[in-house]
């Protein structure tokens, strides 16, 4: 098992975003981990990749405690992010460049791999433009061509093909894909396309409300609720009713009056 | 080596690219040049202090060396915002390295600042020693280390900007009108000369003008003694912060 999470809790404040959490990830496989908005993904994924501290609980990342020993844990994983996280004044190059750097990848070889993988994503025409005038799909697929650069051992992809065409969608997960394959390269990933999670997914688990609420691969998750797509499989185990984010300040305060009140 | 340098870089490029932040932050230091250098300089002459442009202009190239190394470093926060940081802060690299180059980035952008308006002194009638000129750049070298490490501190700290203002108005400025960069010290009362030995900025003032004009309020090893030990306790508090950064 490559990613081992034991009870695993994070608390901002008062609000607990992820409840007692425990699973755990097979070395070489494609995992996906779903759920509704607001669940505790994007959570849990930073505090994997060492950008939130737990509150509780263990995990360890290929073989080693990110809590612990981060720069040996970063050292195991690329990441795209949900959110933007580019360099909007660098050019597409310098982006990917900076990247190459970070991760030690030799000056000989960084060139050659950054065209490669800009060629892949369609960029390599616009290379030498700043990211500042990128479109949202364009610079989404800056970001995935950025995590991939460096061939990570487990690769976390927070919503990668968010925003993207169903072509460009196919495109980059059949790479991701051979990459899996030829490297064993670990995926774990989220998605709120629930065919792609049901295509791509040797494993899944369902994150609800900071609990993990099922786990299995799409065939067992739609046996056990005896539906014939994940969507329809999720739905049920999930329920209909749309996530309120998490309360607004002002939203909490209004709480606290009609608690006053009555 | 290769990662400082890269951050370095990185820090030149986006001020070389942002024509309009070069522009603004020039004008404040012309403002003062030509507001005090004219307004005063009368005054100033009369009370038989001497030139007051050769006083005034070692005061702004240190107000212009302050000014954008801060600014620099609390880019931190738009970094934060815009996401990048979250790019440097999961890569497998020691943070102080990160701090490093941008704190290194950061500051030699605001000494090319601080020469354009060296530069601009010169022909409004700003004289001074060209041999001892390698001390001045080295005092303006310290500023910038210091206050853009603080900067990146800061930054690294608070999350919005409403915060950096109150530093900036409640700290940095008193910090910089209490420094001597402004008027001399020797004619001030003994409470500003009491309190000028606990405000760090009047050492970096007193040492560029001292080097390039020869008039030392304190003089050049205290100085030197007094910004190499501040900049490197702000750099190991600030290494110190940044590398527990969440995001
Ligand atoms: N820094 C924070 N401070 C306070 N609350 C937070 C913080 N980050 C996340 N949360 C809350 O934790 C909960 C889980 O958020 P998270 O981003 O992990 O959800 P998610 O499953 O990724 O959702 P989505 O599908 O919308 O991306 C949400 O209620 C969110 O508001
Ligand atoms: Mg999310």
């Amino acid at each position: 098992m490559i990613i081992r999470i034991t009870n695993l809790s994070k608390k901002f404040n008062d609000f607990t975003a992820v409840d007692d959490i425990s699973f755990s990830v097979e070395k070489g496989s494609i995992f996906a981990f779903l759920g509704p908005n607001g669940a505790g993904k994007t959570t849990t994924i930073k505090i994997l990749t060492t950008l939130l501290r737990p509150s509780s609980g263990k995990i360890s990342l290929d073989g080693c405690d990110p809590v612990k020993n981060a720069k040996r844990a970063r050292r195991s994983f690329g990441i795209v992010f949900q959110d933007p996280s580019l360099d909007d004044e660098l050019t597409a190059f310098e982006n990917m460049e900076l990247h190459g750097v970070l991760y030690g990848i030799p000056k000989k070889i960084l060139g050659e791999n950054i065209r490669e993988l800009l060629e892949f994503v369609e960029l390599w025409g616009r290379h030498k433009e700043q990211v500042k005038n990128f479109s949202g799909g364009m610079k989404r697929r800056l970001e995935i061509a950025r995590g991939l650069l460096h061939h990570p051992r487990i690769l976390f992809l927070d919503e990668p093909t968010l925003g993207l065409d169903p072509q460009t969608r196919y495109h980059i997960w059949s790479y991701i894909k051979n990459m899996n394959q030829k490297e064993q390269t670990t995926v774990f990933f989220t998605t709120h396309n629930l065919d792609e999670a049901e295509r791509m997914a040797e494993k899944i688990a369902i994150i609800d409300e900071g609990k993990i609420i099922t786990q299995g691969s799409p065939q067992q998750l739609k046996e056990a609720t005896k539906m014939g797509s994940l969507e329809e499989a999720f739905i049920k185990l999930t329920g209909h009713h749309i996530r309120e984010q998490s309360p607004s300040h002002s939203d909490k305060m209004r709480r606290q009056h009609q608690l006053l009140k009555h | 080596m290769r990662i400082i340098y890269i951050l370095w870089l990185r820090q030149l490029k986006r001020y070389a690219r942002s024509k309009a932040r070069i522009v603004g932050s020039l004008c404040h230091p012309l403002l003062f040049l030509v507001a005090l250098g004219f307004g005063m300089g009368d005054i100033y002459e009369r009370a038989g202090e001497g030139d007051y442009i050769i006083f005034l202009s070692p005061g702004i190239i240190a107000m212009t060396t302050v000014f954008s190394s801060i600014f620099t470093g609390v880019d931190v926060i738009w970094d934060r915002k815009f996401g990048f940081l979250k790019e440097t802060l999961v890569a497998p690299v020691s943070r102080l390295k990160i701090m490093l180059g941008r704190t290194l980035g950061g500051a030699t952008t605001a000494m090319i600042q601080a020469l354009i308006v060296l530069g601009i002194t010169i022909p409004l009638g700003f004289e001074f020693n060209w041999l001892m000129l390698p001390f001045g750049l080295l005092f303006m070298l310290l500023i910038a280390i210091l206050f853009t490490a603080l900067g990146t501190t800061i930054g690294s700290v608070i999350k919005d900007l409403q915060a950096f203002h109150l530093i900036m108005n409640f700290v940095v400025m008193p910090m910089f009108f209490l420094s001597g960069a402004l008027f001399p010290v020797n004619g001030s009362s003994d409470i500003f000369r009491y309190i000028l030995h606990f405000n760090p900025l009047a050492y970096g003032v007193d040492g560029v003008r001292g080097s390039l004009t020869g008039d030392f309020y304190f003089n050049m090893p205290l100085n030197l003694t007094v910004l190499v030990i501040l900049t490197s306790i702000i750099l190991f508090i600030g290494s110190c912060i940044f590398s527990r950064i969440e995001a």
